[in-house]
């Protein structure tokens, strides 16, 4: 097993090696303004230009360039912010923005997790009767309607009915609830919809009957048999959702107005403030290179029959 | 097999059972009557769809959602299974009065559990076993049913098993009770031929052991040969004669037995075609008039057609559902297979 995470790690690390230099070659073909401010930039004229790129680097040999980032990223050193927030270290930016997105995040991984699964298993439990009926229409209803209409439809009614504040605020705790609930609706969805159709397979399974037979009441056959054995084909993907969830959600902070991680990426690119982006790129494909590492330890940790530490990958 | 049918355990009377199926009524069952005696072992045997499986699952409540038992009963120690309908009842009965192993059984144990917590969550519920006294006894029966090393299988979990010690694991979990009844459906159809043997030894030695009562449903007349003390022959959702192992296999009267034993491979002549019986069973979403049988049968008799033949007694352990058995009926004689097969049989039942 730990050879088997030390291998993968070894591999995560060569992934974001690779990513690293897309990224930052990408990054080259972007325009230059990306690199001034908008004000100074039009202040200056070409050859003022050229002397602020070659200061910075730019107009070095591009494997140089690239050899020098890589210094850089091993030294943690993300860079600093041109446009978005002049000459502010990223990893400050990103520190600052975090501590909004994360809690946020895991608030709406537990509801999605805890709502989700019941409901599913509820749905599971009693297939095509009023429980997966009504389940059923909730999971089609998220899905097929866009989330900006629901949301809406939150913002204006629910928070009038329920008298709670449209917009986020820091200090009222009050105000953190239908953030929090916008943005697990479709964690809802998804992990109901996931539970209720894994658990229905594992019911049609022939050990599910030989429990029965020998007596196992259908309350623990559920709890005890079908639950985990529907759990494994969801524990792979479940880290990668939730540090997915916990680094922002685009559309719900910006629409609550949370300062979070969310909207950072698309401003950044909108801006054109390179580092930055390249910054955030690298960051969110750590995250999703970890997600992956994580789904496939926490698979084998919950079916024996996985044995990471053998050759030929666990897929 | 010198058994004793004294003591009655099972008796099962005109057994009806429906299942919906898109709004249609089929009967899978269509009124079974069967005495299960204590200590014997019964082979249930006809082909696929015939209802074998269908019927015993009726014993333990374990219909699919769609299937009830619509008529008859199954009485069973002074109650009547066709009655229960709560899931508290049917705990009563499952896994410590009767108890089934499965065909395959390399799906039968769930994939995340260990063997030995298996067995041990069926000591728990139906003996009040706790903790290390559960424990031990799950060792015991491991061992019992010939697991080498019990204490390291038990903490083994069903992929770290083969085949043959994983349908014995099936049949520790199934016995780990003392049930009266074990049904074991086909259970040795999915394991390969020399582990077939064991699990069949095994089998035997534990009705000898425990005095269980044991109903088999097979394909294979090879098993039956080799474990039944009677037959049932089942067709089209009802037991169209049942005998002892001897009777069926060389005084067989039901056309539908001489048809399934015609086809056994080992009876057919070397350079002819293997037998088949033609056409295909009925079916059981329109109600059967007359024999279920007569259709495929081209000697049938006019009488086939009409009226659902009664159970001709041949002798007392012997019955068959035909109108041949009927004293007006034409003689009819069996076909030249089964005729040589009779004699072969009755040779080897010389030479013993």
């Amino acid at each position: 097993m730990l050879k088997y995470i030390l291998k993968r790690l070894l591999l995560s690390v060569v992934t974001l090696f690779v990513i690293a230099t897309v990224v930052f070659l990408l990054m080259r073909l972007m325009p230059e303004t990306g690199y001034f401010d908008a004000d100074e930039y039009d202040k200056m004229d070409a050859e003022q230009i050229e002397v602020a790129l070659k200061a910075m680097g730019l107009r070095d040999p591009i494997p140089v360039q690239l050899f020098r980032f890589y210094r850089q990223i091993l030294s943690g050193d993300l860079g600093e912010s041109v446009v978005f927030r002049p000459h502010v270290e990223v990893s400050k930016i990103i520190a600052q923005k975090i501590p909004y997105s994360i809690p946020f995040g895991l608030a709406s991984v537990g509801i999605s997790l805890i709502v989700g699964l019941a409901l599913g298993t509820l749905m599971a439990r009693f297939p095509h009767k009023l429980p997966d009926i009504i389940g059923n229409g909730y999971v089609v209803f998220i899905n097929a309607v866009p989330a900006a209409v629901y949301y809406l439809f939150i913002q204006l009614y629910i928070s009038d009915i329920l008298h709670l504040p449209i917009l986020y605020d820091e200090y009222n705790p009050v105000s953190w609830i239908l953030p929090a609930v916008s943005m697990s609706l479709s964690g809802i969805a998804s992990y109901a919809m996931w539970i209720r159709r894994y658990m229905l397979d594992q019911m049609t399974k022939d050990y599910i009957s030989f429990a029965r037979a020998k007596g196992v009441s259908n309350r623990k056959l559920m709890f005890r048999h079908v639950m985990r054995n529907a759990f494994v084909p969801m524990a792979q993907n479940l880290p990668a959702n939730i540090l997915y969830t916990i680094s922002g959600s685009l559309y719900v902070e910006s629409l609550f107005s949370i300062p979070g991680m969310g909207g950072l990426l698309i401003a950044a690119i909108q801006k054109q403030d390179n580092p930055l982006v390249q910054a955030l790129v690298l960051i969110y494909s750590s995250i999703g290179i970890l997600g992956l590492l994580l789904g496939d330890l926490l698979m084998a940790v919950c079916d024996p029959r996985i044995k990471l530490s053998r050759k030929g990958g666990s897929r | 097999m010198g058994f004793a049918y004294d003591e009655k355990i099972l008796s099962v009377k005109d057994l009806e059972v429906q299942f919906k199926l898109r709004g249609q009524a089929l009967t899978a069952i269509r009124g079974v009557s069967l005495d299960l005696y204590k200590g014997e072992s019964l082979a249930i045997v006809g082909e696929s769809g015939s209802g074998k499986s269908v019927f015993t699952k009726t014993f333990m409540g374990m219909l699919d959602k769609n299937g009830r038992v619509t008529a008859g009963e199954i009485l069973y120690k002074g109650m009547d299974l066709a009655k229960f309908k709560k899931e508290k009842d049917w705990l009563k009965i499952r896994g410590r009065e009767i108890a089934m192993v499965f065909q395959d059984p390399m799906t039968s144990l769930n994939p995340l559990k260990t063997v030995g917590k298996q067995i041990q969550e069926a000591l728990e519920m139906h003996q009040g076993l706790k903790g290390n006294a559960a424990k031990q006894r799950t060792i015991e029966i491991l061992s019992d049913v010939g697991i080498q090393e019990p204490e390291r299988r038990y903490k083994q979990y069903p992929h770290e098993f083969s085949g043959g010690m994983r349908q014995r694991a099936v049949i520790a979990t199934a016995i780990a009770c003392k049930p009266e009844i074990l049904i074991c459906d086909e259970p040795t159809t999915a394991l390969d031929v020399t582990i077939q043997a064991q699990i069949i030894e095994l089998l035997r030695g534990l009705q000898k052991k425990h005095n269980l009562t044991i109903i088999y449903i097979t394909h294979d007349l090879g098993v039956v040969a080799k474990v039944a003390g009677r037959i049932a022959v089942m067709y089209a959702g009802d037991i169209i004669e049942i005998g002892t192992c001897d009777e069926i296999f060389y005084n067989a009267k039901h056309p539908y037995t001489w048809a399934l034993l015609s086809s056994l491979p080992q009876l057919g002549i070397k350079g002819e075609p293997l037998y088949s019986i033609k056409g295909t069973p009925p079916n059981l979403f329109k109600k059967i008039k007359g024999d279920a049988f007569a259709p495929r049968n081209p000697q049938a008799l006019n009488i086939d057609f009409l009226i659902r033949p009664p159970y001709f007694e041949v002798s007392p352990t012997h019955y068959a559902k035909t109108w041949l058995l009927d004293p007006r009926a034409p003689q009819m004689e069996p076909p030249d297979t089964i005729k040589r097969m009779m004699e072969k049989w009755k040779e080897a039942q010389e030479n013993v």
